[in-house]
Order: C-alpha cells, then sequence, then structure tokens
C-alpha cells in the first residue's frame, strides 16, 4: 500500500531485469575472486595480523602496554568502543526504521550496511573486553550463578547496561540480517555448480523453497524485527552515552548526551555505509542498484544528523556557561583551548563544517567529494569520542592529578587491527554472501514507470516516460487513493 | 555339601609358582617392567608400548598435580618462642639512626621478621613521628645488594682468617684512622677508645655529609639543641630544619605545636624563611625570600645590625623589606624569637649565634646541647691530604662511603687506588665506592640486628635491639672493632656494662625496662667539655663576611633531599620513588632552574645541562623550579651512587665534587657555569600541573589575621539553590544514606600542621605492600602510592583578572606559578566517599561500601574496567598495570616482591595486588580489624586512639588525626564539632560525595593571602 509520485526518480538504473538483478548480485559470490578483492583481503588480514600481535602483547603483559595512566582510564579503547558501536547504527536504522517508514529505496544497501552493522559490533565489543584488566574473568559482567557465594552484578553501572545493550544489539541485528539473507541464500543455492557451494548454501538457505507460506512468514519476521529493532537503534547510543552521562567527570556529566550520542552514531553510521557503498559499487559494478540518488539520499541524513550534533556541541558550551560551575566551564574552555585543542578542532571542524558541504547539490551527487566527506567525518566522529573521553579526563576536578596521554603503539595497532578484522570480515561477506537483497530490490525494479522491467529487453526507449493508465499513477503500483495520508 | 567354585586370576595362580607367591603379597610391583619384559639391558631402547604407558601416567600424574594448589613451603616452629605467636605482630622498640636522620622506632614484627617500622611514642624527641628515611629502612634490612660475608678483595673469605690478618696488619700500621660519619652511640664511641688504646696512634674522625662544622665551630664545639615550639618568631636563613637540618622530625613536631590553631588559640608563630632552593621549610615558611647564597651573609648581617647593632653596614638591608621585617619581628619577640642558620659558613653562624644570644632566645639550648652533628671538615680533610700523601698506614671505614660522600672523594679514591694506605678495612654494609677499594670488607650487621645505644641529645638515651637473626654471615661493626683490639667481650655485654653506671636502682630491671621503651633518661656520654670559646669573634666573623669573595655568574647552591638524604640509602627503592615533597620528581637529581633563566636560555624541562665548576662537571636535566633565586641553580646530592646496588646505582649524578672548601668547611656552594647539551632525560614527576587554578573547593586557606578577626569566615562553604534558598550541598541528595550502627571511621587532616615531609607515603607503602614501579612508569604517570601528598603553587593572577583580563587569559596565565610561590601541601588518599561515585559504576560490585563508612576494595572481584578510577573526582585509585611481582621488567625496582629474601618485608595481613585489578586507600582496614578484635577479645569497645592508620601514625605532625566519628568522645570527632563551619571542610564539597575525610583549612601567618590560584 504505497504512494508513487511519477516524478519519483527510479530507484534502480539501467532497465535492469528480475534476471539481470540475480546474475549481477550472483555474479561475484559465483565467479572465482578478482584480483583487487584478493589484494583488498591481504591488506585486511595483514591488519588483522597486527591486531592479533597487539591483542598478545596487550593480554600477556597486561593493559600497561597501553598509553593510559593513572588520570587517563580510558582513552583509544573506549573511543574505538564507542566509535564502532556508532558505526553500527547506520544498518539497524536503514533496515529497521527506513523499513518502517517504508523508505524503499534501503533496498538496495540494507544488506551491506547490515553486515557492516554486525562486523561493527563484533569489533566495537572487543574493546569492552581488552580493555579489562582481567578479561579472563569478562564473563563475570554477566548475572551469572557462580561459586562465590551471593555475588551479584551491579545493576547501577552503565557498564553492566552496556553489557546488555550491545548484546541484544548483536543478537537482533544478527538475526534480522540473516533473516534477510536466506532467500538469497536459497537463489545462489538453486544456481550453485560446485558440491561444497551446493551444500554451504543448502545449509546456509535452511530449505527455503519460495512458498507463499515461507515468503508470507518472511515479510511477518520482518516486520516484527524491524519493531525489535527501532528501539534499539536509539537504546543502545543512549546507554553508551550514559557511561559517562551518569558520572561525575565533568564533560561527561551532561544530560544531553543520549540524543546527541543517537545522532552522531547515526551521522557516523552513515559515513561508514557510504565509505563502503562507494567501494562496493565500484568493485562489484552495482552502479545500477546503488544509484546517485541512494548517495544523495544517505548525504542529506548525513547533513541532518551531522547538523544535530553541531547544536549538540554549541549546546554542551552553553550549558557549561549557564550551570556556573567552575568545574565544566574549564573542560569546556580546556576543550577549546586546552593542551588537546587540535582534537578539538579537527572534530569541530569534520563534523560540524564539513556535511554543511552536502547543502551543495553538486556536492551531494559527486561521488568522489562523497567519499572524501565520508572518510572526513568518521574521523571526525573519531575525534569527538576522544574529544569526550580523554580532554574531559586528564584535566578534571584535582590539578594535581593532571596528565597527558599519548598512545603507544599497541594502542594503534589495536585499532588499527580492528579496522583490519572489519575488512577482513566484510570482505569475506562481499565474496560469499549476496552483498544487494536480491529479493528485495526485486520488488522495487517495477518502483517508477520508466523504470519497469522491460521484458522484450531490446527496447532502446524504455527510459522514455510511458503515460500510465491512470495519470501521474504508475501502472505497475497500488495506488493509495487515501488522501488524508 | 557344595563346594564354591574357586576362580584363578590367572594360569600363574593355579600354578602357584614361587614368582606367583611373592608377588601377589605385594600390591603393586615395585618397578614398571620396562627394560625385564623386553629381555634386554639396554636402557635406551624402551618399547614402545612401556613408553607409552609411562607417558601416560607422567599425562596423567601431571594432569593431577596440576589440579591442585601448589604446596607452599610452611614450617612450623619446632619449638615456638613463648612470645610469637604466628599472626600476631610484636613491637620491640629500637631506634633508627643513620649517621644524620635519629628516630626512635618500634619495629613490628611477625613471626620473627620486622616488617615495619613505627614511630615510638615513647621517645621524648621524635614522639611518635618517623621519617620517611627510617620508615624505609625496614626494607634495607633485606636489600640484596649487602655484601654477605666478610671478603678480602671482594673475595670471599673467613672470618677468623680476616681477624688475624687485620690484627697482624693493624700491629704494625702506624697511624690508623677509623673515618665514620657522626656517632652517637656513647658505647660504640667507647669500643673505639677501646680500641685505639690497643693500637697506639689511632685516630677517630668523624665527617658529616650535610656538615654542621660550621655551626660547631661558631658555638665553641657545641650544636645547641633547638626547641622551635618555644619561639614566636622565627627567622630562618637557608636552614631547612623540617626536611634534612639536624633532626627534622623533631623540629617538625615543635614547630608545628606553636602553629597549630583552633578558635581557643588564634595565635601561631611566623616563620620567616630566607634561602637559595625552595625547600621543604621554606614551602611552609609565612614569609620567604629568595636569595642567593653569596647574599646570605649579607643578609645575615643586617638582621645583626638591626638586634645586636654594631656591625659595618650590611648591602643587603635597603634590599630586602622582608629582612627588615623579619629584624623588626624578632627585636619584638625577644626571647621568644629565633634565628637558625643552615649555613656551614663559620662567620655566619658565628653572627646568628650572637643573634640569638642577644635575643636570649628560649629556643637555643647549649647546656644540654645536640649531638646529631659531629664531624669536623677541618680534620676530615686533613686526614684526607695525609692519606693522600701516604702518612697513614691503616684506614677503617666504619659505615662511611668518603669516597662517594665527601667532595674530596676523587682524591681519596686515587689514593685508595695507588696503593697510599698500607691496610684498608670497610666496615660498610656493602662493597660501595670506598668499600671496593678497601682490602678487608668486615660488613656490620643491619642496626635491625645490632644491640646499640645512642644520645641524641645529651641527658636523653636510646637503645637498638636486635630483631632478627643476623639474615648474613656478618658482624657487628662494634664487635669487629672489639675483636681486633683483643676485647673477648661481645657488645651486647659491653653494652650492659657501660649501661650500669647509666640506670640507677636495680639494674636489670631498668634495663630490661629500657629495653622495652626504646628509649631512657640519663647519659653514657663523658662529661661535656664546656662550651668553647668560639672559633671566630663577631667581628672576625663580618669582616669574614664582607670579604668572602663575590662570586660572579651562576651560583650553586647544593642541597639535601628529604628523601633520599645523603645517599647512604640510595639502594632503597620506597626513597628513590618517595616524591620530592617540592619538586615531586622521583628517581634521580637534577638541577632546579628559576623560569626567568630557563626562558632566556630556552632551555625547556628536562633538557641536559652541562654545570661545571672546581674543573668538574656534571650533566642533569633542568627542572623549572619557582621559587628559586634568580641567578642560582639548585642540585641535590646523595645521588650518582655507582656502588649502591642494582636499584641505587647510576641514578642521577653526583654533584659533592662541585663542593668547595673555605675556612675548613665545606661549603655547599659555588660559581658555576652552565652549558646545554643538545640532549634530554625526563623527570620523572608525580605531579606535573602545579597551580590549583582557582579551585577552592579542592583546598582552602586563610591567613590568621582573617582567623583571628572571625573564623567562621576562613573557609568558603558551597551552597546549593533549593527551592527553600541556598542548602549546604549534602542535603540535596537523591541517594539514601547509610546508617553506621557501630562505627563510623573518619580521618581529620589539618592542613596548618602537614608540613608535606611525605613520611606518610612509605608509612603507607610499608604497611600496605604498596609496589615501586621504577622511573619510567612514574613517567608513564602509574605511580602506586596510595597516599600522595599534593602540593600547589600560587600563580601571580588574581580573582579580579577574571573580569578584568578574561577567563581565556585568565586561566592560561594561572598555568604558571608565580616567581616566589606560595606553596601548600595537601595529603590525598582514597576519600572513602558516603556517596561514593566508584562505587556505582563497578559493574561486578567490586568496590562497595562497608557498614563502617569504609570503601572497601574487593581484588579478586575486580576486573579491571578502571571506571571507578575515571569516576573518582579525587584520582586516588591505583590500577596494576602490569604484574609488578613477577614482570622482570620490575625486577630492578621492585625486587623485593621478586625474592624470599625481599619478600619478608611484605606485610602478610595485605595481599600483593595481581594484574589487572584496582587498589587504593583502604584506611588500613587490617589495622582497623586487628583492633576490633583485640577489643572484643576483651569485651570491650575499641579506644579512641587505639586504631591508627598507618599515615596518622608515622606523621612527625600528628596532622592525621583517625577515629570513629560515631564515638562522640574520639579526638575525631571532638575536632570536627569544634571546627565544623571554621576550619572543617571536605574537598569537593559542592558535588556531594559526600568523604569521610574533613580537611582543616590552612591558617597562614601573613598579612594578606598572596595565596590566590
Amino acid at each position: 500500500m504505497q504512494h508513487v509520485s511519477p516524478v519519483r526518480e527510479p530507484l534502480v538504473t539501467g532497465g535492469k531485469t528480475y534476471h539481470d538483478v540475480t546474475q549481477d548480485v550472483c555474479r561475484q559470490v559465483e565467479a572465482a575472486p578478482n584480483i583487487r578483492w584478493m589484494a583488498a583481503l591481504s591488506v585486511a588480514l595483514f591488519l588483522l595480523g597486527v591486531f592479533f600481535y597487539s591483542v598478545y602483547r596487550t593480554l600477556w603483559y597486561g593493559i600497561g602496554e597501553w598509553g593510559l595512566n593513572k588520570t587517563v582510564g580510558w582513552a583509544w579503547d573506549i573511543t574505538n568502543f564507542v566509535w564502532w558501536v556508532g558505526i553500527g547504527h547506520a544498518g539497524t536504522l536503514i533496515s529497521a526504521v527506513l523499513l518502517l517508514f517504508r523508505q524503499k529505496w534501503r533496498t538496495s544497501i540494507n544488506r551491506a550496511a547490515e553486515a557492516m552493522t554486525i562486523f561493527a559490533v563484533i569489533c566495537a565489543a572487543m574493546f569492552p573486553v581488552l580493555h579489562m584488566g582481567r578479561p579472563w574473568l569478562a564473563y563475570w559482567v554477566f548475572p551469572l550463578q557462580n561459586t562465590f557465594g551471593s555475588l551479584w552484578v551491579n545493576f547501577n553501572s552503565p557498564l553492566l547496561w552496556d553489557v546488555f545493550a550491545i548484546s541484544t544489539y548483536f543478537t537482533v541485528s544478527l538475526v534480522f540480517w540473516y533473516t534477510g539473507l536466506v532467500p538469497d541464500f536459497a537463489t545462489i543455492r538453486d544456481r550453485a555448480k560446485g558440491p561444497i557451494a551446493k551444500v554451504a548454501y543448502s545449509l546456509l538457505s535452511f530449505g527455503w523453497k519460495g512458498s507463499a507460506k515461507h515468503w508470507s512468514r518472511y515479510e511477518t519476521v520482518s516486520l516484527i524485527l524491524a519493531g525489535v529493532s527501532t528501539p534499539l537503534v536509539l537504546s543502545v547510543h543512549t546507554i553508551v552515552s550514559m557511561d559517562f552521562a551518569t558520572s561525575v567527570v565533568p564533560g561527561w556529566h551532561t544530560t544531553i548526551f543520549p540524543p546527541y550520542f543517537v545522532a552522531g552514531a547515526i551521522f557516523s553510521g552513515f559515513a561508514m555505509v557510504l565509505t563502503l557503498m562507494l567501494i562496493t559499487r565500484v568493485v562489484f559494478k552495482l552502479e545500477d542498484y546503488i544509484t546517485l540518488e541512494h548517495i544523495a539520499l544517505m548525504n542529506k541524513i548525513m547533513m541532518v544528523t551531522g547538523s544535530i550534533v553541531g547544536v549538540a556541541y554549541i549546546t554542551e558550551f552553553f550549558i557549561a556557561w549557564y550551570s556556573g560551575v567552575e568545574f565544566e566551564q574549564y573542560a569546556f574552555i580546556n576543550r577549546a583551548t586546552g593542551p588537546y585543542w587540535w582534537a578539538y578542532w579537527s572534530m569541530m571542524t569534520c563534523n560540524v563544517i564539513t556535511p554543511q558541504l552536502v547543502w551543495i547539490r553538486r556536492v551531494r551527487y559527486s561521488i568522489p567529494l562523497t567519499f572524501v566527506l565520508s572518510i572526513i567525518v568518521n574521523i571526525g566522529m573519531w575525534f569527538e569520542r576522544f574529544v569526550i573521553i580523554v580532554t574531559s579526563l586528564h584535566r578534571d576536578y584535582l590539578p594535581s592529578s593532571w596528565a597527558m596521554f599519548s598512545p603507544t603503539i599497541i594502542d594503534i595497532g589495536i585499532y588499527v587491527g580492528t579496522i583490519g578484522l572489519f575488512f577482513t570480515l566484510f570482505l569475506l561477506f562481499a565474496k560469499f554472501f549476496p552483498v544487494i537483497n536480491m529479493a528485495e530490490v526485486k520488488s522495487v525494479l517495477k518502483y517508477t514507470v520508466d523504470n519497469g522491467p522491460t521484458y522484450t529487453g531490446h527496447d532502446p526507449h524504455h527510459h522514455v516516460h510511458q503515460p500510465a493508465t491512470t495519470h501521474g499513477v504508475p501502472a505497475s503500483a497500488s495506488v493509495n487513493y487515501d488522501k488524508h495520508d | 555339601m557344595q563346594e564354591s567354585p574357586k576362580y584363578w586370576k590367572g594360569i600363574e595362580e593355579l600354578e602357584n609358582s614361587p614368582e606367583f607367591v611373592k608377588n601377589a603379597l605385594t600390591e603393586f610391583a615395585d618397578f614398571l617392567p620396562v627394560k625385564e619384559s623386553h629381555g634386554t639391558s639396554d636402557a635406551t631402547v624402551a618399547p614402545r608400548r612401556d613408553f607409552l604407558k609411562l607417558m601416560g601416567f607422567g599425562l596423567a600424574a601431571a594432569t593431577l598435580a596440576s589440579c591442585e594448589t601448589p604446596i607452599k613451603k610452611a614450617i612450623p616452629y619446632l619449638n615456638k618462642p613463648e612470645e610469637v605467636d604466628p599472626g600476631i605482630a610484636n613491637f620491640y622498640a629500637s631506634t633508627y639512626f643513620n649517621g644524620q636522620d635519629y628516630n626512635s622506632v618500634l619495629v613490628k614484627t611477625r613471626e620473627g621478621r620486622p616488617i615495619k617500622l613505627e614511630g615510638n611514642p615513647e621517645s621524648p624527641i621524635t614522639r611518635g613521628g618517623l621519617s620517611a628515611r627510617a620508615q624505609a629502612a625496614v626494607l634495607s634490612l633485606y636489600d640484596g645488594g649487602r655484601l654477605q660475608h666478610f671478603a678480602k678483595k671482594g673475595a670471599k673469605i673467613d672470618k677468623d682468617q680476616l681477624d688475624q690478618e687485620v690484627r697482624n696488619a693493624l700491629a704494625g700500621a702506624g697511624r690508623i684512622a677509623i673515618v665514620s660519619h657522626t656517632i652517637i652511640s656513647p658505647s660504640t664511641k667507647k669500643v673505639i677508645a677501646e680500641f685505639a688504646g690497643r693500637f697506639a696512634g689511632t685516630e677517630h674522625v668523624m665527617y658529616d655529609v650535610n656538615s654542621a662544622s660550621g655551626l660547631l665551630r661558631a658555638n665553641g664545639g657545641v650544636l645547641p639543641a633547638y626547641d622551635f615550639s618555644k619561639a614566636d618568631t622565627i627567622v630562618s636563613f637557608d636552614a631547612d630544619f623540617l626536611g634534612t637540618w639536624l633532626s627534622p622530625v623533631e623540629f617538625a613536631r615543635q614547630y608545628v605545636t606553636n602553629r597549630k590553631v583552633s578558635s581557643e588559640k588564634r595565635s601561631m608563630s611566623r616563620h620567616y624563611q630566607f634561602e637559595t632552593n625552595l625547600s621543604l621549610t621554606g614551602s611552609n615558611a609565612d614569609v620567604r625570600e629568595p636569595l642567593k647564597p653569596s647574599e646570605l651573609g649579607e643578609a645575615v648581617l643586617a638582621v645583626y645590625n638591626a638586634v645586636v647593632g654594631g656591625g659595618s653596614a650590611s648591602a643587603y638591608t635597603d634590599k630586602s623589606k622582608k629582612v627588615a621585617a623579619a629584624a623588626a619581628a624578632l627585636q619584638k619577640a625577644g626571647s621568644r624569637g629565633l634565628v637558625v642558620s643552615g649555613s656551614n659558613d663559620p662567620a655566619i653562624q658565628t653572627l646568628v649565634a650572637a643573634i640569638n644570644q642577644k635575643l636570649g632566645s628560649a629556643a637555643v639550648d647549649v647546656a644540654a646541647p645536640s649531638m646529631i652533628r659531629q664531624g669536623d671538615d677541618a680534620k676530615m680533610s686533613s686526614l684526607l691530604k695525609a692519606i693522600g700523601a701516604g702518612q697513614v698506614g691503616a684506614v677503617i671505614f666504619y659505615n662511611a662511603n668518603p669516597v662517594f660522600d665527601h667532595p674530596m672523594g676523587a682524591d681519596l679514591a686515587a689514593a685508595l687506588k695507588a696503593g697510599k694506605v698500607r691496610t684498608t678495612i670497610s666496615l660498610n654494609d656493602r662493597l660501595d665506592e670506598t668499600g671496593e677499594l678497601c682490602t678487608y670488607a668486615a660488613p656490620d650487621h643491619h642496626f635491625l640486628e645490632s644491640w646499640n645505644d645512642y644520645e641524641p641529645k645529651r641527658g636523653y638515651l636510646s637503645l637498638a635491639q636486635p630483631v632478627i637473626t643476623p639474615l648474613f654471615a656478618t658482624r657487628q661493626a662494634q664487635d669487629s672493632l672489639l675483636t681486633w683490639a683483643g676485647n673477648p667481650t661481645t657488645y651486647y655485654n659491653y653494652l650492659r656494662t657501660q649501661w650500669k653506671g647509666v640506670l640507677g636502682g636495680d639494674f636489670n630491671k631498668a634495663w630490661d625496662k629500657a629495653v622495652h621503651d626504646g628509649v631512657a633518661l640519663g647519659s653514657a656520654a663523658p662529661a661535656a667539655p664546656a662550651q668553647a670559646a668560639p672559633a671566630l669573634d663577631v667581628n672576625a666573623a663580618i669582616s669574614a663576611i664582607k670579604s668572602a669573595p663575590k662570586p660572579s655568574g651562576i651560583e650553586l647552591a647544593i642541597y639535601e633531599k628529604v628523601g633520599l638524604g645523603s645517599g647512604t640509602d640510595a639502594n632503597n627503592p620506597w626513597l628513590q620513588e618517595l616524591p620530592d615533597p617540592v619538586t615531586k620528581a622521583t628517581w634521580g637529581n637534577y638541577v632546579t632552574v628559576p623560569r626567568a633563566y630557563a626562558m632566556a636560555q630556552k632551555w625547556e624541562q628536562g633538557d641536559v645541562v652541562k654545570v661545571s665548576a672546581n674543573g668538574k662537571s656534571v650533566e642533569l636535566p633542568v627542572l623549572i623550579q619557582p621559587g628559586q633565586a634568580i641567578g642560582t641553580i639548585g642540585i641535590a646530592l646523595g645521588y650518582g651512587r655507582t656502588k649502591a646496588g642494582k636499584v641505587g646505582n647510576d641514578r642521577g649524578a653526583n654533584v659533592l665534587p662541585l663542593a668547595q672548601m673555605r675556612n675548613d668547611a665545606i661549603l655547599y656552594t659555588n660559581s658555576v657555569t652552565l652549558a646545554a647539551t643538545g640532549t634530554t632525560e625526563p623527570i620523572a614527576q608525580t605531579q606535573t600541573h602545579h597551580t590549583i587554578m582557582d579551585r577552592k573547593p579542592v583546598v582552602q586557606e586563610a591567613t590568621l589575621a582573617q582567623y583571628i578577626k572571625d573564623p567562621k569566615e576562613v573557609t568558603e562553604y558551597e551552597t546549593i539553590s533549593t527551592p527553600d534558598g541556598p542548602q549546604k550541598p549534602n542535603k540535596v541528595s537523591l541517594w539514601q544514606d547509610y546508617e553506621y550502627k557501630n562505627h563510623h571511621w573518619g580521618m581529620a587532616i589539618d592542613l596548618n600542621s602537614c608540613i608535606g615531609c611525605g613520611s606518610c607515603v612509605v608509612g603507607c607503602q610499608a604497611e600496605n605492600n604498596v609496589a615501586v614501579v621504577g622511573k619510567q612508569e612514574v613517567i608513564n604517570r602509574r605511580e602506586m602510592h596510595w597516599m600522595r601528598i599534593d602540593r600547589y603553587y600560587s600563580s601571580a593572577t588574581h580573582k579580579s583578572d577574571f573580569e578584568e583580563k578574561g577567563k581565556l587569559a585568565t586561566y592560561a596565565a594561572m598555568e604558571d606559578p608565580s616567581e616566589n610561590p606560595q606553596v601548600i601541601f595537601q595529603p590525598m588518599m582514597c576519600q572513602h566517599c558516603n556517596h561514593a561515585p566508584c562505587e556505582t559504576v563497578c559493574p561486578v560490585l567490586a568496590t562497595t561500601h562497608s557498614s563502617e563508612g569504609l570503601n572497601q576494595m574487593t581484588y579478586n572481584r575486580c576486573v579491571g574496567t578502571r571506571y571507578c578510577a575515571n569516576n573518582c573526582p579525587y584520582k586516588v585509585r591505583r590500577f596494576n598495570w602490569f604484574s609488578y611481582y613477577t614482570n622482570e621488567k620490575f625486577e630492578t625496582v621492585n625486587g623485593h616482591m621478586f625474592t624470599d629474601l625481599g619478600r619478608m618485608v611484605l606485610n602478610p595481613d595485605v595481599t600483593v595486588r595481581a594484574r589487572g585489578v584496582m587498589e587504593k586507600c583502604s584506611l588500613c582496614v587490617q589495622r582497623i580489624q586487628l583492633g576490633k578484635l583485640e577489643a572484643k577479645k576483651q569485651k570491650r569497645r575499641p579506644k579512641d586512639g587505639e586504631i591508627v592508620s598507618a599515615c596518622a601514625q608515622s606523621c612527625p605532625t600528628q596532622a592525621i588525626v583517625f577515629g570513629d566519628m560515631r564515638d562522640p568522645e574520639s579526638r575525631i570527632s571532638q575536632l570536627l564539632r569544634r571546627e565544623d563551619g571554621e576550619r572543617a571542610f571536605h574537598v569537593l564539597d559542592a558535588i556531594n560525595v559526600q568523604p569521610n575525610i574533613t580537611y582543616l583549612t590552612k591558617i597562614r601567618n601573613t598579612e594578606s593571602s598572596e595565596f590566590n590560584a
């Protein structure tokens, strides 16, 4: 039940048929890996090696391998954690919120965005465990039965809320993502030639037959999961922000944090989706599915969330001044003018000023500019977390304890290493899983009148606007005459 | 009748061969028939199946064994000593004296090993206080760097053989010199006299690293005893009497007696300090002026002129209003005035003595003088010259290391190396710089293994008793000397005989009491020679001051650090890591430079400069020091040891060769030239931001005038706006308050009494097994001290600057301390908040609140998220970044946690924390528990004062009061009641964490507080 405007831009270009979609998406799964993919995987695996080495040093010798000190107890670890969690937000937003809002354009990007979410959350989850002094006891944060008597976890601690929030989010995202994959796995299974592929995709597709009953259940599950995930989009980063907001540290203790963090998360999530999509569409020749229109739409979301983040930055300063609390005021003066001024101004430039360029249409539709922009936003959002965590901690209440933080090679190794982990997972996903949700894309092929599948496949004029039976309403679309809408 | 069927175990049983019968009775085979069954005697050929069997057995055994906790050796007493109960500490009174620093101590022993030293409250001199160095001495007992046997040229030698050889060598040695630091032990002196009687031509030469030879000469060979509590006006010319000068623990207590205020006693002494380096004493002064060492004489002369009159005009009179003010205050104070000087120049000390005499200062006592410095610079330097000239046949170094710690040490080393002395004997505890150049080494016991007596002040005696069997094959030095002198008595008997003449009444009883108390009244020293005429008369002194060479260029002032002192204990990691009270630097010395000079030279902190004088030079990093006199630099002595041991070697550089000799006295100053070297060496400071940044809620102070006017006005209390008007922060709370039904432990720290000496820091470290982390980790800001002393300098900005110059500019200006800042010290440890921010954030409840108000850390439960440390507003939580007791990176600095020998010092009541675990001050919960148990055994409540935390115990000025706040009669309750609304405040009151630690506002005796921000 949807209303479709005849002036709407097509969601898939290139006059694709249903078969073309299947072919285009399955091609990279079925073909031998190309050289660019191999090269990318090699780099990712090297970085993964760096990750394992750094983790080994951390686990064997202790957290002392990092640059932390008595004053700055969290720095790159939690910065990276929040950064990755933030990146992991776009997937759910795209697949759940946009699904509920009937944003059809999401169909060609939701699969990869969800995968990105899951891999980003995996990367994020590394840090809460690794940053522990005794990570082998990490299971103590779960409310488990134990042999120590009536020991229980502390339900007051935001870190515990984190545990629940992240694990819930990860589980739901994974199930959602996998549910969407099932029909596509079945497609690949049906086309598979090799015996291994056949068995593997058979197992993965859970015996999907494509019957009406299956589709009905698929739709229902998708809708339920979308409903379940939507609050998660808000809750996860809200809870992450409470790690800071519930503390007494000036610069952390701020009630604006939950919405500010959620906006920031979506902001960075879309930036990362853009980064990945721009690469994927070129590498896998999916320009017709991930169109300029997609890029422009994502740019807009980025700009809106970026502006929210910018307002939040300014509000923080206002409230610090307005509160009259000297510690709070100093925390923000120190952010902007103290020893870490460069981090603060990097953050401001990357997150507040750069996204405003998207107002310009040419920027919005430019692939190279969008790519650069998305990278800048990713950098800016990393700095945001660094600024919040380190510049608040390094000069808090007692000047006697003020200290500086500088990362060690292991700090850098773990961060770069998680990027390696992320890309290893993403590249494996892109090679062996369908990166675009074939089933859903097929449902939007006939989304606009001029872009309906041409069954002849030879009509050179298929892009010419064809008169519809009812003026303004494409014949293929269901029509909503409800004017109250 | 049916026969039950018989089953055979096998064909062997049926056959019943003798072989079978033999084996059937033994349950297990004697051996695994590995080789035999194979029929070969070749052991290298193990049959495969047997091999596998053994492998399997081995694997299973190893697996099973590893399931068990490894069994640690615990050897019970065969015959348990009557007074030793496992798990219960015994205390023995003893005395610490390392040649310069006297402390009467109680030694806490557990199962026969000393684990901690505490101040002896019975002592009329140190009165329960204990210096940081004395605190740390217990660790030196277990120092693996000590020489563990007698040695000849470094190689082990039999004791008797050494004795034989030494006796033979001494017999024909001719001139024999015994070189030592000050010896205040009457019996030891008697032993030396007896030795001298046996070997004619023996002379005993004492010298001091921090020499008071000039003071002695100016007072006719007598070291005055001072009582700072009797002075209302104290004028100190470069005397660091709270930190290093003569008897700081004693002086600190006296000083603070007249500095403590309450609304009933609104008066305190005024303290003027004129000095070159910013010392601990200068930091506590009400009025302080930096001056060059070369100006010191003129400044004293100016005061002399004002107070006594008649001297020639001083060039300094008009230059400084503060000198004039000090002189005027002294005149007003009369006999309640006191002038002291740390200078070793007899001329200056002569004038100081004259001023005190004119004032009739009640604080100076020459009738019952102090014995604590007896070194004679002139005698020592003539001896060193004689050694250089080859005129000395034998030298015995008795716990003296002049090669390192005398300015002429290099000459001595050259003479010793050249064999100018035929027989050289070291009684030092290790093969130190001097010891390794000696032929014979007969190492002395540690004082905790020895009997000895001391007379730090005429009429006040104290005893040292052994509290552990000697750890190594050493021998007490006195026994060595007696043995060589041919006296077969042991030193213990010798000592007792000596004391028979001292203690009256029933000797055995009196002796037992003296041993029990550790102190006794009476004098064992020979009758004091009458005070001789001063070496200089006043006029000669004035002309000496006037004619003193005026140095050009930069002047160096050599000083001593509160922690390491003369460097004798350089191998003690607790002292190496104890932050200097003023600079907060650890692990090494440095050049303190005024900011203006460093900026002019474009030097940054940590740039290494070369300091040259006397044709010698040292290279040390620069530390920018506010309060350093313009045109001067300061360098601490005691560093740069090369043979101290693993911990102490190559820390900093030895500056003593840059000192000069004048008027037969060591002058700890010189003109130097400085040159940048282009290299840098970071300085390990525990505090790198030095100003308070206008944060009144952190530390508060006021002037005496304000306090006299209205004690209720000296402390700023923050209020919170509520619908009912402004309220105290603790009136508004979302939290439920804890209910304390039994005890509520708390602490009050009087900032007026705290002098910042750092004795509590080491006391806490010893009590709580706090790890030492070494220089690099201090640079990384990861020291583990549970107790720290924050030190803030004032900056040159005023509060009004915020309006006039704007916030940004003012905050930026506040980062730098002013040129001659006021200093405030604030001991900081876990505040045991009632609304603790750390407790709510721990995901696993590893830190919780006790029913007695303590914030507890459960190490076992900690997973190490460090969230608690981040959320601690006081930043007192310490994280175990590494495994400090197994990671080889820490084996040098924290060695005592690695070896069985060193681990003996650990307090068995306190866990050694594992890697990845958070730790912090527990308010000495083990002591609280012990106190409660003792009381419970006697079916009563703990008495106030019975339970004392380690920091409070060791505080020489009793600035820390610990007690039960629920007991209305306890000292802390009374104090808090009295000071409520006056000086009592909580740090960061407005964030409403409600600490159990209360501070009392510091009161300065100045006209207006210069301490702004």
